[in-house]
């Protein structure tokens, strides 16, 4: 098991790599100056060339990338060019945020999902089932943040319930767990979670459906276990597909919220990016799309990981 | 089912809690911007950064009369009592410094205060260098040449050459404490949490792109400035529905720009719509460049003409001036232009025709718009309809739709850069507030793209002369009437497509009370109260 690990972590230097220098260079496409940002637009053509060599982006990309790579090697994400602070500290601030969302978000759709999934595939071609791949298919194809203004217009603006924006008084670095600041979670982590219900449902109800009619819990009825225990033995067939999906899932989360963090106005990933694709502001551009990238990356880790603990036969291919 | 009920209670007495934890007295503003503005003295974010974190914490030696709804800002002491030029040497100006200044940290304000912020924007060789401020405030300030205290309350500046615009723009240099940054390690990024200024309002508590609260400085100079509020609160909320969502449910009692389209429900609901004139322009600029066809004045005028901007309103919900010149009309600079702006399709067509252009020889232009940005209110549907409007005069205009950054960069380039791929005009909206951003940068020949924002390469020797004579008119009174001369030729000429001004409009909670919007980009925030 150790050794499957090792391996496997060896495998993700060269994907990281790989992520670096497509993010790198993604970022350079877009046209725009990060100059934008932090000149007036009277700034003279002088003045825009100091400003450009200060920040070395008069440098050719490739020089550019190493400089940026080699201070990423000494962990050094660099400045914002638009606020002047530190990338770290901007995006794991804000990935802090927006993993607290995302696993908010997750532990409202993964329960539901499944529980819904079972009951659909247990119960296939009934009516229950038809309800529930109709609310799957409503989840997944909803845009969550038509869904998100939906929900705002009735619980904050019309019923005043709940607050429709930011992450509670005082702003998230005095985040608390307590009422007055989870009901701002509630909102968007209700919104964000609506697209996985459904495809969690979806999922866990094909493997479901799909294993119920093979022979062996046949087998395991004819030996005269009980549904639960029966269930049971389903519910692990089906564990390590359902992981693989949920897993990517939660990556989408915290990578994909972007619109739900912008209607909320959530200073998490997905609100940072969008303000830093505006400005053009490449060093956070660039570390936030590596951040979230790795989150991915590492995601699928462990859920590689965690599938080989569960189902034997993928640690043995 | 008892449990139940308490915590339903429990829900419910923490419900009341959040709204009460506002105490009577505190405004929360919810933004446009989408971070704080730059906390440490000369702010980023355009305008809205100098509105709400420049002449909130900070002074300038000149600042804006922002008392009077009703007429033009002008120009008033503000660290500085008086200033004037050297009767012989036209370079040399004086300033008189306010005495009994403090800083929020209670540090007095000099003379060597201001040479120090100036060296803080200007002198690379400087330790209280900061390319931040100094990427905000240099460019501001291109007459500057040197400067000295005289003495503690005495300041000499020296211009490169003779320039009537300086007290303009000394109203741009923000003065920041020098003891404070000292006490901060000299290190701007953590004065950036603690900063302090002369302003009436100080800097309490600051989250990066979340919040930031300021209470009132008790020892500002001005009484009449010191804030009537408990705490002003700043969130930035750059989505509009958002920031619409936030004031509807009592989130926030103040937004910056409300949709249009959310304002008849925001009246609806009891809240104000706060707008007024200011000097904010809607235009297209038009190339100058050897081929144009905008180079023919008769085209020119009749695109001027062919627009019915009263019928634009109801797309903007009424908020909106319509143009009558590059100025606003309540300008005081506006002048007394021969030819008037305003819709009339028959002598726009009379143009056309005297043009060489009919039905049957459309006039085909390219033009570079952007569906958002800064500014520039409703582009697509303002700019559709310009379009519509000028097919009626047989111009056909197609759109080089860019994203509003790189807009930037093209305004920046100018019309003869291959990168604007032939546009021959690009829809711009920006600040007009001064002599220089009114007037002079747009049309100088000495500023024309990329050296500068002529970005459709106009040069005329006539135009020149009068941009001269704005900057060798000491006297404020005739150096008004060159401005208007300058406006009038600018609208005589038709020298761009005037289409309208915003309104700056902001919608705030009935409560909100002794707001006065002054006709200006930035506002005082002093008078206002909250009553319950």
């Amino acid at each position: 098991m150790l050794s499957y690990f090792f391996r496997r972590l060896l495998l993700v230097l060269p994907v990281a790599f790989g992520v670096s220098v497509i993010c790198f260079m993604l970022v350079q496409i877009a046209p725009g100056d990060p100059l934008t940002a932090i000149m007036p637009v009277d700034a003279t053509a002088e003045e825009q060339a100091a400003m450009r060599a200060a920040y070395g982006l008069d440098k050719p990309l490739p020089v550019q990338y190493a400089i940026w790579i080699g201070n990423l090697a000494q962990g050094d994400m660099g400045k914002s060019i638009a606020t002047g602070r530190p990338v770290a500290q901007e995006v794991f601030g804000a990935v802090q945020n927006s993993l607290l969302l995302a696993v908010s978000a997750a532990v409202i759709a993964f329960p539901i999902g499944i529980f819904l999934g079972f009951l659909a595939g247990y119960f296939r071609d009934t009516l229950l089932d038809r309800a529930v791949t109709a609310l799957s298919i409503t989840g997944v194809s909803v845009p969550n943040y038509w869904l998100g203004i939906v929900l705002v217009i009735i619980f904050s603006v019309n019923l005043g319930w709940l607050p429709s924006m930011g992450a509670g008084p005082g702003g998230s670095q005095s985040w608390e767990w307590d009422w007055l600041h989870m009901r701002h979670l509630i909102l968007p982590a209700v919104t964000l979670a609506v697209v996985p219900i459904g495809i969690v449902a979806r999922t866990v109800r094909a493997l479901a459906g799909d294993i119920l009619t093979m022979d062996f819990v046949q087998a395991l009825y004819a030996k005269g276990m009980s549904r639960g225990d029966v269930l049971r033995h389903v519910a692990r067939n089906a564990a390590s597909t359902a992981l693989s999906v949920m897993g990517l899932q939660l990556g989408y989360l915290l990578g994909g919220s972007i619109l739900i963090e912008t209607v909320f106005n959530w200073p998490g990933s997905g609100f940072l990016l969008s303000n830093a694709i505006f400005q053009r502001d490449l060093p956070l551009l660039q570390g936030t799309i590596l951040i979230l990238a790795l989150f991915f990356v590492a995601m699928n880790l462990i859920v590689d990981v965690a599938q080989a603990a569960i189902d034997p036969r993928i640690k043995r291919s | 089912m008892l449990r139940l009920k308490a915590g339903i209670a429990a829900l419910a007495v923490a419900a009341t809690m959040a709204s009460a934890a506002w105490a009577q007295g505190t405004l929360r503003i919810g933004m446009t911007a989408a971070d704080i503005p730059l906390t440490t003295g000369q702010t980023d974010q355009g305008g809205e950064g100098m509105r709400f974190m420049g002449y909130t914490v900070y002074d300038s030696l000149i600042e804006w009369d922002l008392t009077s709804a009703d007429k033009p800002s002008v120009l008033i002491p503000g660290l500085a009592t008086e200033w004037s030029v050297d009767a012989e040497d036209k370079t040399k100006w004086i300033f008189k410094l306010r005495e009994g200044v403090t800083f929020h940290d209670g540090a007095p304000f000099t003379a060597a205060d201001v040479v120090w912020n100036l060296d803080k924007i200007l002198v690379e060789s400087s330790e209280q260098y900061d390319p931040r401020q100094a990427a905000q405030g240099k460019s501001r300030i291109p007459a500057v040449a040197s400067y000295k205290a005289i003495d503690d309350y005495t300041l000499e500046i020296v211009t490169k050459e003779p320039d009537a615009t300086l007290p303009y723009q000394m109203t741009w240099i923000l003065m920041s404490s020098k003891a404070n940054w000292e006490a901060m390690d000299k290190d701007w990024e953590k004065v950036a949490g603690s900063p302090s200024g002369t302003g009436p309002w100080k800097l309490e508590t600051f989250v990066p792109r979340e919040r930031a609260e300021m209470v009132p400085f008790a020892d500002y100079w001005d009484e009449t400035r010191i804030p009537k509020l408990d705490k002003m609160v700043l969130i930035p909320l750059p989505e509009p529905n958002a920031r619409s969502a936030a004031l509807l449910s009592g989130q926030v009692d103040w937004i910056e720009a409300p949709a249009p389209d959310t304002i008849p429900a925001m009246e609806g609901n009891g809240f104000v719509i706060s707008s007024n004139a200011y000097p904010h322009n809607w235009t297209w600029h038009l190339s100058r460049l050897e081929g144009s066809p905008w180079n023919d004045i008769r085209v020119r005028k009749a695109a001027n003409l062919a627009i019915d901007r009263e019928g634009m309103m109801p797309l903007l919900g009424g908020l909106m001036v319509p143009a009558k010149g590059f100025l606003p009309p309540s300008s005081q600079w506006f002048g007394n232009p021969t030819f008037e702006v305003k819709y009339d399709l028959d002598a726009a067509k009379a143009l056309m025709e005297e043009a060489g252009f009919g039905p049957d020889n459309h006039l085909k232009v390219k033009a570079l718009i952007s569906p958002s940005g800064s500014g520039q209110m409703l582009p697509l549907p303002m700019n559709e309809y310009v379009q519509q409007s000028l097919a009626e005069i047989w111009i056909d205009v197609e759109f080089m739709v860019v994203e509003w950054n790189q807009m930037i960069n093209l305004w920046r380039a100018g019309a003869a850069d291959p990168s604007v791929d032939g546009a021959m005009s690009i829809n711009f909206t920006y600040f007009i507030q001064d002599p220089f951003t009114g007037l002079i940068r747009h049309l100088d020949e000495n500023l024309i793209a990329p050296n500068g924002t002529n970005w459709g390469h106009y040069s005329d020797p006539e135009m020149q002369e009068l941009f001269k004579q704005i900057k060798t008119t000491f006297d404020p009174e005739a150096q008004d009437e060159v401005l208007r001369k300058t406006h009038e030729k600018y609208v005589d000429d038709a020298l761009f497509l005037m289409v309208t001004h915003d309104v700056a409009p902001r919608a705030m909670a009935p409560k909100v009370k002794g707001f006065v919007q002054a006709q200006n980009w930035y506002q005082n925030f002093s008078s206002i109260t909250i009553e319950e």
